[in-house]
Order: structure tokens, then sequence, then C-alpha cells
């Protein structure tokens, strides 16, 4: 048993079209979340942040509300606490305290005997993540750096490989899609942690995948059909890979949905934003890197061939 | 087409190596010590988020490095100062210099010489001696001096702090008798302790969190506690508490000199005395000579034995002790004079550590992280054989062959290399997993796309593989760069993913590449269709 194609052959699709409103919504998507970023910014985890997180399993099931008043009148600022997945298993994360390290660690020692006293010592602590306001800072400033240095080396990959054009509007599309990614960890509040980062870092690296295949198409189209108009080539381009941006998606996205559901609540957030990005990626590609070859100069095009036939249509 | 031979036996030597290197996961230390010596015996570690262990990264204090330098400073400039008769007042450290002011500045010049010959060398990067001073001396108007270290010798006295710190947490994580456990610097100033199966991570918190500096000095009886309470201590004199619950008087009164100290002890082992947990010490030859002449001159006075700026006992010295081992006594439970005799052994630690960064994960939840990761691998797998198979038929079955054989050699890679898989790791196979079809996807589209424009199957096929190899080669060196810059930054968990990541790309590219264009042509030589089922 086979299944049917999920993309036609002969498709048509005016891509080029739709690259305006496409380049104004991806304009606004870039705009809103720079403009979110600064009003109202991403939700830290304790990696860039510092801080406390624990995960703790309570011998019965987990009194939130008991823990809350007991742990808030510690005097430890913001001590948040959230059920994680089972009703004995509670999240809790304190904030960065006033001081040095070692007050932060003072923090976690009060902490622990404030549990112990309030649910029996038969409470087990699953992970304890601190990290210091030092090394947030330090692990802030590797993220971004790391991300920059990936999108510029990538970018120098692209334009090794194939011409300048070619990098500065993946460059674009990579933009877009990094700050798609932000907007909505932003917009929905999601903590942003190191995970993801790695999350970003592969979407740089995998987002380019279908931008790649489509660019050597029409570099090959290019060869092909020396008098094709370019936004007609771009479009031919694009529905010729059709069929492969789309099936390589979905293949990932397979992939990324089983880990999504099954691979547990330590690695939810990286895989959401994988699955962001994977789509982000994909439409990038269709809509912002393609056609913003055609204002690239991508060959010497004499404007008299613009009215001559296509080709080999 | 045809394949060379010595590139059919290339392909079948790798997938063999593969699986020759997966193997060792699978068997028992025993049978992997019976086996012979070539074949590859590494196995895949487990990260600490999925065995459960402690990550702890300690920063050595750069206050507390400086600071001890400037107050021995203090006493070198007084005893200078005193011995060439000059008068000074407010001598002592300030900020980051030890200053103090001439009580008759025109003793300036000769002040300046006693300090100059306070002030060496220091020792150069190779051998001899390099062109810098230790110190950089200041005189102001009016006498006053401020002495402060020079850039290079906070420089040298932090990195000399930093190794022999690392000796000492390595000798004191040794005492856990953790096997596997790691310690080694980080940065300039950090080090790195990793100690696998931990259960309790502030066990190893507290083994490192103290300095365990030893020092035996004499007590004062004859000053006031109450006077010294109240700031009046006596000079040459400092005021000290007790350690927490001893049983005995809350403060003392000590000699600033320290009489003998721990760097002088070769042994420390817990024991009992009259039924109480007690720390018994012995002393090298120097310390036990220091020792025995104390105690012959000193019989009968109090003995303060002070850890940490704080005293443990002190007790009365009944008699001359001049075999060099003594007991430590003082409110211990078996376990407190197990955890003393085990800092002592290891010895002090020049600075205190302070944890700048904490990753612990009991072994429960690393077992549910493993499982879940296993659930989410076979779930992903199934989907995407399954999927491949149902969309590309024929040809689908064949990439999951070369997908399977993927898995293989990249789990067989890792165990190669000894390579490190963490909970994100396993999510970068399972990316893999999904990304590493794509090849397959691009390189049967391509087949498809030529089938339809009326090539021959075998000129489909090689034009096929042929064409999208190029864009193959960059989707993957893209995903590459993207990794190694992610290993290059990342840290832990996030590491393992990027070890994951590089590696599933390059065994990508052999296996989408060159192992199905062996498989696709293989069924074509056997089958020969007419048509593509494409």
């Amino acid at each position: 048993m086979r299944l049917p194609r999920l993309v036609r052959d002969d498709t048509t699709v005016p891509f080029f079209r739709f690259r305006m409103p496409a380049f104004a919504l991806s304009a606004a998507v870039i705009i809103l979340a720079v403009v979110l970023l600064f009003a109202k910014g991403l939700n830290f985890g304790i990696d860039f942040k510092g801080g406390t997180l624990m995960d703790v399993r309570t011998p019965g099931v987990a009194d939130l509300s008991a823990m809350r008043t007991t742990l808030g009148g510690l005097g430890l600022g913001e001590v948040a606490l959230q059920e994680a997945g089972e009703p004995d298993e509670v999240l809790i994360r304190i904030e960065r305290q006033r001081g040095d390290e070692e007050a932060q660690q003072a923090a976690v020692g009060e902490v622990k005997a404030a549990l112990e006293q309030l649910a029996g010592p038969g409470i087990e602590y699953r992970r304890t993540e601190f990290v210091g306001p030092k090394v947030g800072e330090e692990l802030r400033e590797a993220g971004i750096f790391s991300v920059l240095i990936a999108t510029a080396l990538v970018m120098v990959y692209l334009w090794f490989r194939f011409e300048w054009q070619y990098g500065v509007a993946a460059l674009a599309a990579l933009t877009h899609d990094v700050f798609a990614t932000l907007l909505v960890f932003s917009l929905l509040g999601l903590e942003f942690n190191l995970s993801i980062i790695a999350a970003i870092l592969t979407i740089v690296g995998y987002s380019l995948n279908d931008t790649v295949v489509v660019f050597d198409r029409v570099r090959e189209n290019l060869r092909r059909y020396k008098s094709m108009k370019l936004d007609a080539l771009l479009d031919r381009s694009l529905n010729e890979t059709l069929a492969r941006t789309v099936m390589t998606s979905l293949t990932t996205l397979l992939a990324l949905f089983a880990l999504y559901f099954f691979g547990g609540e330590v690695i939810e957030g990286f895989t959401f934003a994988m699955i962001f990005g994977v789509f982000v990626g994909t439409y990038s590609t269709l809509y912002i890197s393609t056609p913003l070859l055609y204002y690239l100069k991508l060959r010497a095009e004499p404007e008299a061939a613009a009215g001559e036939p296509a080709g080999a249509r | 087409m045809q394949m060379s031979r010595w590139k059919v036996w290339l392909v079948l030597g790798v997938c063999l190596a593969g699986l020759l290197s997966l193997l060792p996961n699978f068997l028992s230390q025993q049978t992997l010590d019976r086996l012979p010596d070539f074949l590859p015996k590494n196995r895949i570690v487990l990260g600490l988020d999925l065995q459960g262990g402690s990550h702890l990264l300690l920063e050595v204090e750069h206050g507390a490095v400086i600071n001890d330098r400037l107050e021995s400073l203090v006493n070198e400039v007084r005893g200078a100062l005193r011995s060439a008769g000059i008068g000074y007042r407010g001598l002592g450290v300030q900020g980051q210099a030890v200053s103090f002011s001439l009580t008759d500045p025109g003793q300036l010049d000769e002040a300046r010489a006693q300090l100059a010959d306070l002030n060496p060398l220091l020792p150069a990067a190779g051998f001899g001696t390099g062109s810098t001073r230790e110190l950089a001396i200041e005189a102001g108007e009016g006498g006053r001096f401020a002495v402060r270290l020079t850039e290079e010798a906070r420089e040298q006295r932090l990195i000399s702090a930093v190794t022999q710190s690392l000796e000492v947490v390595r000798r004191r994580i040794d005492e856990l008798g953790t096997r596997e456990a790691v310690v080694q610097r980080q940065g300039a100033d950090r080090i790195l302790v990793q100690v696998p199966g931990e259960r309790d991570p502030e066990n190893i918190k507290r083994l490192l969190g103290k300095t365990a500096r030893l020092t035996f000095h004499m007590v004062n009886l004859g000053a006031s506690l109450d006077e010294a309470l109240q700031g009046r201590v006596p000079a040459g004199y400092m005021l000290l508490e007790s350690a927490e619950d001893t049983g005995g008087p809350q403060h003392y009164v000590v000699k600033r000199q320290v009489e003998v100290s721990g760097e002088n002890l070769v042994d420390a082992q817990p024991t009992f005395q009259q039924g109480e947990p007690v720390v018994s010490f012995r002393f090298d030859n120097l310390g036990a000579r220091k020792f025995g002449k104390i105690t012959q001159e000193h019989t009968g006075e109090l003995f303060a034995i002070v850890l940490d700026d704080k005293v443990i006992s002190a007790p009365r010295i009944r008699e001359p002790i001049l075999g060099g081992s003594g007991i430590i006594s003082g409110s211990f439970t078996a376990e407190s004079a197990n955890e003393l005799a085990v800092l002592l052994r290891a010895g002090a630690l020049p600075a205190p550590l302070e944890v700048v960064e904490e990753r612990s994960v009991g072994p429960d939840l690393g077992a549910d992280s493993i499982r879940a990761g296993a659930i989410a691998s076979i779930v992903a797998v199934v989907l995407v054989v399954v999927f491949m198979a149902a969309y590309y038929g024929t040809f689908g079955l064949l990439a999951d062959v070369a997908l399977l054989a993927n898995l293989v050699l990249l789990l067989g890679a890792m165990s190669f290399l000894g390579a490190t898989l963490t909970l994100p790791g396993i999510a970068g196979i399972v990316l893999t997993m999904g990304m590493a079809v794509d090849s397959n996807v691009l390189i049967f589209e391509r087949i498809h796309e030529e089938s339809r424009l009326g090539r021959t199957p075998l000129g489909a096929i090689n034009t096929g593989f042929d064409e999208a190899l190029r864009a193959i080669i960059d989707a993957n060196l893209t995903t590459l760069i993207a990794g190694a810059v992610l290993f290059h930054f990342g840290t832990g968990p996030v590491r393992g993913f990027a070890v994951t990541l590089v590696i599933g790309v390059l065994t990508t590219m052999f296996s989408a590449v060159t192992l199905s264009r062996f498989l696709v042509t293989g069924w074509y030589r056997r089958r020969r269709p007419a048509t593509l089922p494409i």
C-alpha cells in the first residue's frame, strides 16, 4: 500500500506574487519581536538569570499551598511553585538572592530544611540546579555570541558555495526565523534557557536545508533557462522543489513530535522551539529567502530580454 | 552503473566497524575483559542527567587569595619598619592595599628603601626571574604609603592557588571513593567537579566548602574575655569563636602566632577514645619537633586547635608530646570525625571555594529520563520508517535499511569515542533520524523527477544521486557548522546534544549517500524493473 503523493508534480503555486504581504508580515514579526523583547523581555530560566530550580518528590500528594506559605515566608524573595506532571512532584524556583554566591547556597539550604520539616524526611530531590549570577551572565553572553557566530559562519559558507546574493537572502530568512522564535517565546512567556539556545542554533543550521535545496535549483535553472524572467524562474524553482521542501520538513517533524509527546518535560521546551523552527524555516524558504533573490541582482539581466517569451516553458 | 569492488568492501567494512563498536554496550565487563585487544571496548558514557550525579562548578575566591597575601605583607612591613627604627601608624590592610603613615615624614626615603627589600622580582614564566616586581609601592604626601600587589603578582598568586586547590579537591573527591569522578580546571579560576551517582550533593558541597586550614595556637588565659569581646584584644592576640556545640566556652583569646599547622600533618584518622569519636593525627619530622618543643615549654597551659578560624577544642597540655602524634577531641559524631580526618589528609585549600553552578540529578529522575528518551526514540524511528516505506515503497524500505545502519553507526561512533550521552543528546539522535531521511527524500524526489523527464531507470537513479549530492552536502554542512559552534560554546547536557548532532550529520552523509546508493543500485541490478516505482 502506497500513500498518494502529497505534492503533485505539476504544482504552480505563485509564491512570488505573495512576496509583498510576506515581506510585510516578516518585517512586522521582526519589529514586534524587538519591541516585545524590550517591553516584556524573555522569561529567562535560571541558566541566564541565576537562581535555583528544584524538582522534589514528596512522600504523599504535595500540599502546594502549605509549601507556598512556608517557602514564601522564608524571606527569599520570589519562590515559585508548580506541579510537575505528577501530584507528588513539585518544581520550585527560587529567584536569585541578593549578595554573592554564598547567599545563594544558603537559600537552598533554608528551603531544603523547610521542606523537610513540612513534608517529612522522605522528600526526594530529583533535580537541583543552581546557577550563580556570574555564570548566568556568562551563559547569556555565550548564548548570544554563539547564535551570532553560527549565523555568520553559515553565511560565509553559503557565500563560498553560491554567491553573496544567496548568503544575504539566507541571512534575512535566518534573522526572521530567529526573531519569530524569540517572539513566540516572549509572547507566550515560555521559559528561555540554554536548551532553547541549542534549539535556535539547530534551527539556524536546519532551516537552511530547505533553502539550500531551492538555491541549488535556482542556480541550475539560471544556467538552463538563460532568458526566463527571474520572477518566473524563482517560482519555477520553488515549485520544482516543493515536494522536497514539504517532505523533508515532514520527516523531521515526525521525529520531533515523537520527542515532544514522549521525551519528558525536561526537553519539552527544546522540542517546542525546534518544531516551531521547522515550520518557520519552511515558510521563510518559500516566501522570504527565495523571493528576496529577485532584488539582489542575481544575474546581469539585460532589461531588453525581459520582453522575450520564456524559453523553455 | 557499477560500484567498484573496493567501494563495496569499504561500505560493508564501515557498517561492520559500526556494529563492532556498538557491541561493548551490550556485554558485561567480564566478557569484555576476555575479548582480544584489537576489538573496540569503549562504551557510551551516560551523562550525569541520565545516570544521576552532581555537576559542581567551583570558583577560587580571588579576594581571599589576595587578602591572605596582604595580611602576611602587613607582618613583613611591620618587621621591616621596626628593625629599621622607623616610626609608623595606621598600619593595616585597606581595600586592596597595605597602607600606613610615617610618624616622621622625613624618613620617607629610608622607609622606601626598607620596603624595596621586601619587593622581590617575580619568577618568570619559564626559568629564572622576570622583570616584574611583586609590589607596587606608592608614597604619597605626608609620608603616607600604599603598597599594592602588581597585576602580574595577583595573577601568579591566583594561578598557583587554583593549581593547589585542584590537587586538594581531587584528593578530597578521591576520598569519596566514587569511580569516574571528574575534577578538572575550567577557565582561569574555576574547577569543575562531576561526581556520578552521588545521591546527596550536599555531602560533596560540605566536603569542598571547607578550607580545612588547621592551626595550633596558645590560649591566653590572662586576657579578659569581656574586654576582648568589646574589641579590646591585646596586641599579637586574636579573638576566636569556638566551633559549634563543643560544650566549652564560646570564645577564646589566642596568640596570633601559628605554633604548628596542618601543613606538617602526614596522617589523620578517625578513631575512638573512651567511647567518643576523635581524630588522631601524626606530624612529619618538622611538625613533631615544633609540637614537642611547644608542649614542653607550655606544659599546663591551654592549647587551641583551630580549624578555619574556629576553635575545635582547647585541651590542657598535661605533658610534653614528643612522639609527634596527638588527638583532636571535641564533640564529634562518627561521621564528622571521619570528615575532618578526610579533610586533614587531603590538605587545606589555599583559599575558599564557592559554588558558582550546580546541577544535580537524582538517579530516579535519570532513570525516568532514560525511559522517556528510549520511548521517544523508538516511536520516532517507527514513525519515520513506516512513513518512508508507505510513501516511497521499495525505495522507502531501502532508505529505512540505510536509516537503521545510520543509527548503528551513530551509536557505534559514540561508543568508539567514549562520547557522553545526555538527554538532549538523545534528542539529537532522534532529530538525526528525522533529518537523515531528508537526504533520501532529496535523492528520491530527484529520481522521480528525472524519471518523469523520460530518463531510463538507471539513468534516473544515477542522475538522482549525483545531482542531489550538492544540496545534501550543503544542507548537512550548515547543520554541522551550527553543531560545532554549539559544541564549542555549550556545556554539560547541551554539549551532549551537539555531540550527537555532529556525529549524526557525519554518519548521515555516509549512510544516506554512499550506503543507500549501494542498496538502490544493488536492488536495481537484481530486479531490472522497466519503470521505477517512485
